[in-house]
């Protein structure tokens, strides 16, 4: 079980779990507590309703934001503005609206940017909370001396206004907190894990990366808003300095952590325990006592917790209910191998992919001149090359990593030279990385489970598990589905390259050198797992330097030499050329 | 119309704070680009040092220069303390965020607890009075304090350009093993570099102490400014820093003269916001 995957018990008890939690809500103030336990109550409510906006962006996504208090603000501000003239239901969610129209301008700005794209991240939302306390100084909404919202008044339900909006607090933390747990076991959480995980490779096996962290952004920061909003009731006198002050993104921020960011009940978890930490110091020095302890929190929670509480028990429960220790040999094919069909091998076929004129420079070096090249369907094309002749690049071309300076590439009928990666994964193009690059901290079922959500065939959850058991089985690891990435060895790490190519249902599959690193014994194992995908009806592009699979596995063999082609044809003709063995040896002028 | 003296007195004194906002982010760009940790607690050094400089002063009558010598390898310890324990817990670039945040909650709890939550004002200068050039007056201490930034930025840039240790710090940060195996010692460099930063933080810090009214506070309100000059002028790059710091110093003091100073704080932002707009890949 992960973090990323609620087990089925979760799946049926949470929504009951919310249902109680808010009758028993709407029931309390039949009881009449006292006035300050509701307030109290609503304070930890406010405190889980941020915490876990915040979670559903940056603990599941892993972009920190410290613009929790800028959104919220944005909540304040627009309920103390509006709310006077238009009625709450629909003062909540214009304040909700427009915190969510500012997070996706800012996610629409940093998230474009290819670098530094967390740093710029945490620095434009910590910034976000300055320009709008300045904004909001020194134009009408503010100007200066706070703003008092005696205009609205909330409905009355069970006669006090303090009810109702203890009433509506727990509403939106609930919610939230319902929110936060769809979205973790929804097809938006899978990807929202593995942007955390790895952002590329998430995007080349097909999730649409961009639009996924602008989704997360949008519903963490209407949260925020919507909370705003309901704070600005219960402080009833909104000022500058009290809403766009740092210590809210804060302790916002610390309570996602001490709970676990990145699970839907880490934030809860927090926010209770610290609200009733600092509800518990009231009053001067304790109050600096309790900021200091605070800090203290934060420095060893992260440095002792990294996953938070909830990281800690769901660790000790997984490891009370483990099965026993899992063997560390090397993953075994289990289906018969079928033979290859000598009659597939078609020259006149129609090519799936038909590069023209690829080239890629970077900062001067030409990485790829002028390549054109052909995939035909049904195919096991070798490339060759030696280090640094641009066979990576070319695969990070045609996988949609790097975008090609010029050129055109079609893949069956569709220009893609210029689509994203997750639109190419759709398409049916699959790679694997030569360093396998797994997503480091969900299962290894998860990691196969997103290309088959995502990929060619586009499964629902059901499907898609089913489909990635049947990819494990088929290289060997289905009895390591629960496993962690980091507990396979080299072999059983590219062989889940291999799986997660297999489930993507691609039409293309490009293999990065799988062989290099292998001992003997691995590599006979995985060349007769390549044939047995190839035999299942995929294309495969096969970069490799061990000669004797290239030989051994491909129709036909194309050379890359300083990120030109230098030669194409019947493998062994190919290796016997002299331009190629001038490659190889290094004569100067082997690339002309 | 605003007068051609006012408008050239705000560039000067945007010319200053440029200079300490890039004093202020040296540290912070080195430690973000060599270390990748984005040290929060760069900010909590600085106004230790502001507050060790202004106590020194009011209490003993030191003067915040023999302050300042003291303290720098006392600050460079210091540096050196926080990177052994980011080297033991392997913190990672986010977790750096996190920690640093919370030791600035501590350093800034414990100014509190010391010096109380008042206003302090350090009643010294190194030099009174001010240098005119025709119509515009330069405070000697701003002068001074423009000195000592961009010497310590060049002098930083010449280390990182010119000598080993600025090779063997890119090979550290390019590949640590290959460095490594070529004799870098990663670990002493790592050491070497945040001391460095903390004795930046703890230079900035006398200066601030000169220049400003100290308020335990007031730590959190260098954040933006200062990052952004250090996002503006390229990771690492001293030069850069001093640069950004500039544009961003004048700006600000352009948009105090020719809008209101109470809009000042928006222009650093703006400038960030605008070049991530048009140039991406630029950062």
């Amino acid at each position: 079980m992960t973090a990323a995957a609620p087990t089925q018990t979760s799946r049926r008890a949470a929504p009951l779990g919310f249902a109680l939690a808010l009758i028993a809500l709407a029931a309390l103030p039949l009881a009449h507590p006292p006035p300050f336990f509701e307030s109290f109550l609503y304070l930890i409510f406010f405190w889980i309703a941020l915490s876990t906006s915040w979670t559903i962006l940056s603990g599941f996504t892993g972009y920190v934001s410290f613009g929790h208090g800028a959104f919220y603000g944005v909540g304040m501000y627009a309920m103390a503005d509006l709310g006077p003239r238009l009625p709450l239901w629909l003062a909540l969610p214009v304040a909700g609206a427009l915190a969510a129209a500012l997070g996706v301008v800012i996610g629409a700005i940093v998230f474009r940017v290819r670098r530094l794209r967390g740093e710029l991240f945490a620095l434009l939302t910590l910034a976000l909370a300055i320009v709008l306390a300045t904004v909001v100084l020194n134009t009408p909404i503010d100007g200066g001396p706070g703003v008092f919202l005696n205009g609205v008044v909330p409905p009355q339900i069970y006669k006090s206004p303090s009810s109702t909006i203890y009433l509506m607090g727990g509403v939106v933390a609930i919610g939230a907190m319902a929110l936060a747990w769809h979205i973790q076991s929804a097809k938006l959480g899978r990807g929202l894990f593995a942007i955390s995980d790895d952002e590329d490779v998430a995007e080349v096996l097909g999730v649409p990366t961009f639009g996924y962290k602008i989704a997360a952004i949008a519903i963490s920061s209407a949260i925020a808003g919507v909370m705003g909003a309901v704070h600005a009731l219960f402080i009833s006198y909104v000022t500058v300095g009290e809403t766009f002050s740092i210590t809210t993104p804060l302790y916002v921020l610390l309570m996602a952590v001490l709970g676990g960011a990145r699970h839907w009940a880490g934030p809860a978890i927090g926010a209770i325990f610290i609200t009733a930490l600092s509800y518990s110091f009231v009053g001067g020095d304790f109050a600096l006592a309790a900021r200091a302890a605070i800090g203290l929190t934060l420095v060893l929670a992260t440095l002792f917790l990294p996953d938070g509480v909830v990281g800690l028990i769901l660790k000790s429960w997984r490891s009370r209910h483990a099965a026993p220790a899992p063997e560390a040999a090397a993953p075994e094919a289990r289906e018969a191998m079928p033979r290859p069909d000598p009659a597939r091998f078609d020259w006149a076929a129609k090519p799936l992919v038909a590069a023209r004129g690829v080239s890629l420079a970077f900062r001067g070096v030409q990485a790829l001149d002028g390549v054109d090249l052909d995939i035909r369907e049904g195919e096991i094309l070798g490339l060759v090359g030696p280090n640094g002749s641009g066979k990576s690049t070319l695969i990070n071309v045609l996988s949609g990593l790097y975008m090609p300076d010029a050129g055109e590439v079609r893949f069956g009928g569709h220009e893609i030279a210029r689509a994203s990666g997750h639109a190419r994964a759709r398409l049916g193009v699959a790679r694997t990385f030569q360093i396998p690059r797994p997503f480091a901290r969900v299962s290894v079922l998860d990691n196969v489970m997103v290309p088959a959500m995502f990929g060619a065939g586009g499964l629902d959850a059901t499907a898609a598990r089913a489909r990635a058991m049947e990819a494990l089985a088929f290289v060997g690891l289905d009895g390591r589905a629960d496993a962690l990435p980091a507990t396979l060895n080299l072999h059983q790490r590219k062989f889940l390259e291999l799986a997660r190519a297999l489930a993507s249902d691609a039409r293309l599959i490009m293999l990065d050198e799988v062989l290099a690193g292998l001992t003997p014994r691995e590599i006979a194992n995985a060349i007769d797992m390549v044939r047995r995908i190839h035999a299942r009806g995929a294309t495969i592009l096969f970069v490799e330097h061990n000669m004797r699979a290239v030989l051994e596995l491909t129709d036909r063999l194309i050379v890359l030499n300083q990120g030109r082609l230098i030669a194409d044809g019947a493998p062994r003709a190919v290796m016997d050329d002299p331009a190629v063995i001038a490659a190889y040896l290094g004569a100067p002028d082997a690339a002309h | 119309m605003i007068s051609a003296t006012l408008l050239g007195q705000s560039v000067l004194s945007g010319l200053f704070s440029g200079c300490l906002y890039a004093l202020l982010g040296l540290g912070l760009t080195l430690s973000w680009r060599y270390l990748r940790i984005i040290n929060l607690a760069h900010f909590a050094l600085i106004f230790l040092a502001a507050y060790i400089a202004y106590w020194m002063n009011s209490a003993y009558g030191f003067h915040p220069l023999l302050t300042c010598l003291a303290m720098i390898p006392a600050f460079f310890a210091l540096g050196v303390a926080q990177q052994l324990l980011f080297i033991r817990f392997k913190v990672g670039e986010f977790a750096s965020v996190i920690v640093t945040f919370g030791l600035t909650i501590i350093v800034e709890s414990l100014i509190q607890w010391i010096w109380s939550a008042d206003f302090v004002r350090m009643e010294t200068h190194l030099a009174r009075g001010s240098l005119e050039i025709g119509k515009l007056l330069a405070p000697w201490d701003e002068l001074f304090m423009c000195a000592v930034a961009i010497s310590v930025c060049v002098a930083t840039w010449a280390c990182l350009n010119f000598t080993w240790l600025g090779k063997a710090l890119r090979a550290s940060l390019d590949n640590p093993d290959i460095a490594a195996s070529f004799g870098v010692p990663n670990r002493a460099l790592a050491l070497l570099v945040s001391g460095a930063a903390a004795s930046f933080a703890a230079i900035g810090g006398v200066f601030v102490a000169l220049l400003y009214t100290l308020t335990p506070s007031s730590i959190y309100s260098w954040f933006g400014v200062v990052l952004a000059t250090v996002l503006l002028g390229g990771l690492g790059s001293p030069l850069g820093a001093i640069a950004a710091g500039l544009l961003i110093g004048v700006g600000e003091a352009m948009t105090m003269a020719v809008v209101a100073p109470s809009w000042a704080p928006i222009a650093p932002f703006t400038l960030l916001i605008l070049i991530l707009v048009l140039w991406p890949e630029r950062i």
